[in-house]
């Protein structure tokens, strides 16, 4: 076994209180450290606190390949620092012949769930091992056993446990480095090895999706921020509110999803960017407030983290099953911005695109990621483009009994100046009206009002924003995707490409308003399309369809979570129904 | 000239009610309440010497809340029991403005209710008038939270059988920095009580009993039956409790002016994104 590989797949798994989850991002930052790109997905139980939990985890691919985006086919190595509850976990962790599964004796036998993959077992004294350091614990011998699988440097290893555990102090670290050790060792003693070949030494960012809307929003110059605690989403409010304090600007707990967005229309209303983050169920009470804010024109960013649905669902799995309600859910006919990031990288720089894009229309964005793009943590390439700054029009042509705040200009944007301006008071309705703002029941109003809402999405420059193709320009197959399910579909694009099937990816951006024409010449020259989505419907796929953006021979590939996609499961969908449709 | 720095622009003369009436024609029924307490709130705003351009006039949804066309200030008519939120939001983005919020019964009392009782906890600097006529007009007379057990309607014959709660009662207990109760048709008494609960530090709160000529004739006999300004302020949240509750429901006038500090407003100013940026970098 001395070749080295271009990555690896490693679970963590234990129960409560052993640690995996640490363990597993002390490997991702040794990893990131080491050179190399990194992709880690967090399985717990259902449990607040304690329950078992595992770190799932790829490492490597640095070169030409590029960042990690989707989960692995199969995990490489299994380290069950316990068997507590492991069949809970056993579907999400495929392994196979040629997976290795590392685990104490002691902890009792291999379960037969994990023993039937025919996976090589090989024998770790995990408490042993750790009770032989002082201060020693058994997940940070399971990171040593893991590290050392892996090939990963020494150094990086002491820097990645300084980063993670050197808030406990000195004491900690040396512990935590001697268990390390003791875990390496023990694993070299065993002679296996899956080391990668050498990373490429540069600065990435690690971060969630989370994190990077959180950086987006800041970086797009929100200032207000409103919410109420909903899992997935609920660690962008927490990351912001703990920035801010640095940064500026304030993060206020609403006493429900609707006050929060309600908040977020008077600070809009007052001149302030202003966002508010969520999930399925919360957006659901968001939505009366949502056409109030389209039809008042009032900017502000809603960020729905999908999860899987409907009701609560199950809170912590990934889905993409609010595509509908993000469309079109409100009451009467209001038309609105879509834009979902196509990758973790992605969640900065389109969040703070909607920021922009929120400012210059003077309505609600809706940033539709979902908890796959901001639960999993990752080592990505830094992102150097960012979108020009737009603001908000502010300046009124005229002040005095002529202003007219919803003016019918060209473009559909009119003036909005903020409450303190003299001469320009106007009052933010719900209710139809006229061009002054006052409320209005004529048929000639409603429509220039409507068709005024219409025009701004539509005279609006998108420029690149609508998505991005990946893959060959002779490609006869084509991916459609969006949010989270890009990574696992370009990962099947590349392998159909390799196996001969030249593939691309359509990483759709902004779902709505669709952009007919850059999503035309993005299929062009391909015989085959298939839509790829998380939910049970179609949703993206019968969207494209009202849309007239496919052709009659357009398939939809959609299935539900919570299991994440996996290239081999897209590949294998597409290979079998090109044979069906052979026969 | 930026969005936060709008100049404060000090009145050349003193103000007037005028200067707050808009053009704009209510759609209130003639002999409504509600026009006594938009002529008080003009009056106190005059009083006050804010101009128009610095305060916002917030409103949900109901007979009430269409007030906000009706005054020259910055208005924001939403939906319906959310006022509250809006003002909060606003306030707290721009504490340079006067942020006074109305609306009706059903708005703040039920469908609004969980927001009441949170504007009173979080005690943000703004004002709350509560047009309270005991029915929903707009929807044309449904028994509202502060309507009596027996009152006949449509909706519910021969009454709800639900008692009535005490919004001032309720509002100390949730911890308003200033409670009050006013009578629309007493337009100056209820003008001095609206300037001061705007004056007042904290979340203010002011019930105005205003009838509902059309679906409530009865409540015509309200000028008969209130009893004005027959209370004290207190300073002392438990003793102006025992007042509200205590006292004839038709009592008017200040029961209570706590001394709770108000929730601050947003830090303002920008740090760099960029700086924050870098805590996601490893590897260099």
């Amino acid at each position: 076994m001395s070749t080295t590989r271009k990555s690896v797949s490693i679970v963590i798994a234990g129960s409560g209180g052993t640690g995996a989850i640490t363990a597993g991002s002390t490997l991702l930052a040794a990893a990131a450290r080491d050179g190399h790109y990194g992709l880690m997905t967090k399985l717990s139980g259902a449990q607040v606190r304690g329950g078992e939990a595992a770190a799932l985890i790829e490492i490597g691919r640095s070169g030409i390949d590029g960042p990690i985006e989707a989960q692995p086919d199969r995990f490489d190595a299994l380290i069950a620092l316990d068997w507590e509850n492991i069949q809970r976990f056993a579907p999400e962790i495929p392994l196979d012949g040629d997976s290795v599964v590392l685990s104490d004796p002691k902890a009792g036998p291999v379960p037969a769930v994990i023993a039937a993959t025919g996976a090589r077992i090989l024998e770790v004294a995990f408490g042993a091992l750790a009770g032989s350091v002082e201060g020693g614990r058994i997940n940070m011998v399971g990171f040593g056993v893991a590290a050392r699988l892996a090939g990963l440097d020494e150094t990086a290893i002491e820097a990645a446990i300084r980063a993670q555990i050197g808030a406990k102090g000195e004491k900690a670290v040396a512990a935590s480095l001697a268990a390390a050790k003791v875990g390496a060792e023990a694993l070299a003693a065993l002679g296996v090895s899956m080391a990668l070949s050498p990373g490429e030494k540069k600065a990435r960012w690690m971060c969630s999706g989370n994190d990077a809307v959180g950086l987006g929003a800041l970086r797009g110059g929100i200032e207000f921020v409103a919410a109420y605690p909903i899992t997935p989403a609920t660690e962008i409010t927490e990351w912001l509110a703990v920035e801010m304090q640095e940064h500026g600007g304030r993060v206020v707990l609403a006493e429900d999803e609707i006050a929060a967005i309600n908040m977020c229309c008077g600070a809009a209303y007052a001149g302030v960017p202003t966002m508010t983050i969520t999930s399925g169920p919360g957006l659901a009470l968001k939505v009366e407030t949502l056409g109030l804010a389209i039809a008042a024109e009032l900017p502000m960013v809603v960020v729905d983290v999908m999860r899987v649905g409907p009701s609560t669902g199950i809170p912590t799995k990934s889905d993409q099953g609010d595509l509908d309600i993000a469309l079109h859910g409100t009451p009467g006919d209001a038309p609105r911005v879509v834009l979902a990031p196509i990758s973790i990288a992605d969640c900065a720089a389109t969040t703070e695109r909607a920021v922009h894009v929120a400012e210059a229309l003077q309505t609600p964005v809706m940033l539709l990621s979902d908890q796959s793009l901001g639960q999993t943590q990752t080592i990505i390439d830094i992102p150097r483009t960012r979108p020009a700054p737009l603001k908000r029009l502010v300046e009124p042509a005229v002040t005095g009994p002529d202003f007219r705040r919803y003016a019918l200009t060209e473009s559909g944007v009119s003036p909005m100046p903020a409450p303190g301006n003299p001469g320009t008071q106007w009052v933010a309705d719900g209710l139809s009206h006229k061009e002054s703002g006052h409320p209005s029941n004529a048929a000639v109003d409603h429509i220039a009002q409507m068709k005024k809402r219409l025009r701004k999405l539509e005279t609006f420059d998108w420029g690149d924003t609508w998505g991005e193709v990946h893959g060959p320009a002779d490609a006869t197959l084509a991916l459609i995707a969006f949010g989270s399910t890009v990574g696992p579909a370009a990962e099947a694009a590349r392998r159909l490409t390799e196996a001969g099937t030249p593939t691309r990816v359509v990483a759709l951006r902004l779902i709505a308003p669709l952009q007919k024409n850059r999503l035309a010449e993005a299929l062009a020259g391909t015989a085959r399309v298939v839509v790829v989505e998380q939910n049970a419907s179609g949703q993206l796929f019968r969207h494209l369809l009202g849309e007239r953006a496919l052709g009659p021979g357009a398939e939809s590939f959609a299935r539900p979570g919570p299991a994440p996609f996996r290239a081999a499961e897209i590949v294998a969908h597409l290979t079998a129904e090109t044979r069906e449709a052979a026969e | 000239m930026t969005i936060h720095e709008a100049p404060h622009v000090c009145p050349q003369q003193a103000l007037t009610l005028k200067d707050f009436k808009s053009s704009v024609e209510p759609i209130w029924c003639s002999g409504c309440g509600d026009f006594g307490v938009l002529q008080a709130l003009q009056r106190a705003l005059a009083e006050l010497g804010r101009p128009p351009h610095e305060v916002v006039v917030v409103s949900g949804i109901g007979c009430s809340s269409r007030l906000p066309a009706y005054t020259t200030a910055y208005g924001f008519h939403g939906v319906h029991g959310r006022a509250l939120p809006v003002a909060t939001g606003l306030k707290l983005a721009r504490p340079d403005l006067e942020v006074i919020t109305v609306g009706g019964d059903g708005d703040g009392y039920s469908i609004g209710g969980n927001h009441f009782l949170h504007a009173c906890r979080r005690n943000v600097d703004i004002t709350y008038i509560v047009m309270d006529n005991r029915v929903y007009g707009m929807t044309k007379g449904q028994p509202s939270p502060t309507t009596e057990a027996d009152w006949d309607s449509d909706a519910a014959p021969g009454g709800t059988g639900v008692k009535p709660f005490s919004p001032l009662a309720i509002a100390l207990a949730a911890g308003a920095n200033f409670v009050a109760r006013g009578f629309a048709l007493d337009v100056k008494p209820l003008a001095a009580v609206i300037a001061e609960a705007v004056r007042h530090p904290g979340f203010s709160f002011v019930e105005v009993l205003s009838p509902c000529i059309t679906f409530r004739p009865e409540e015509m006999e309200w000028k008969k039956t209130i009893e004005r300004n027959a209370v004290t302020a207190t300073t002392d949240r438990t003793e102006a409790t025992a007042k509200v509750l205590g006292a004839n429901e038709m009592t008017t006038g200040i029961f209570f002016k706590g001394d709770r500090g108000a929730y601050a407003s947003a830090p303002t100013g920008h740090g760099d994104a960029e700086k924050i940026a870098e805590k996601f970098v490893v590897g260099a």
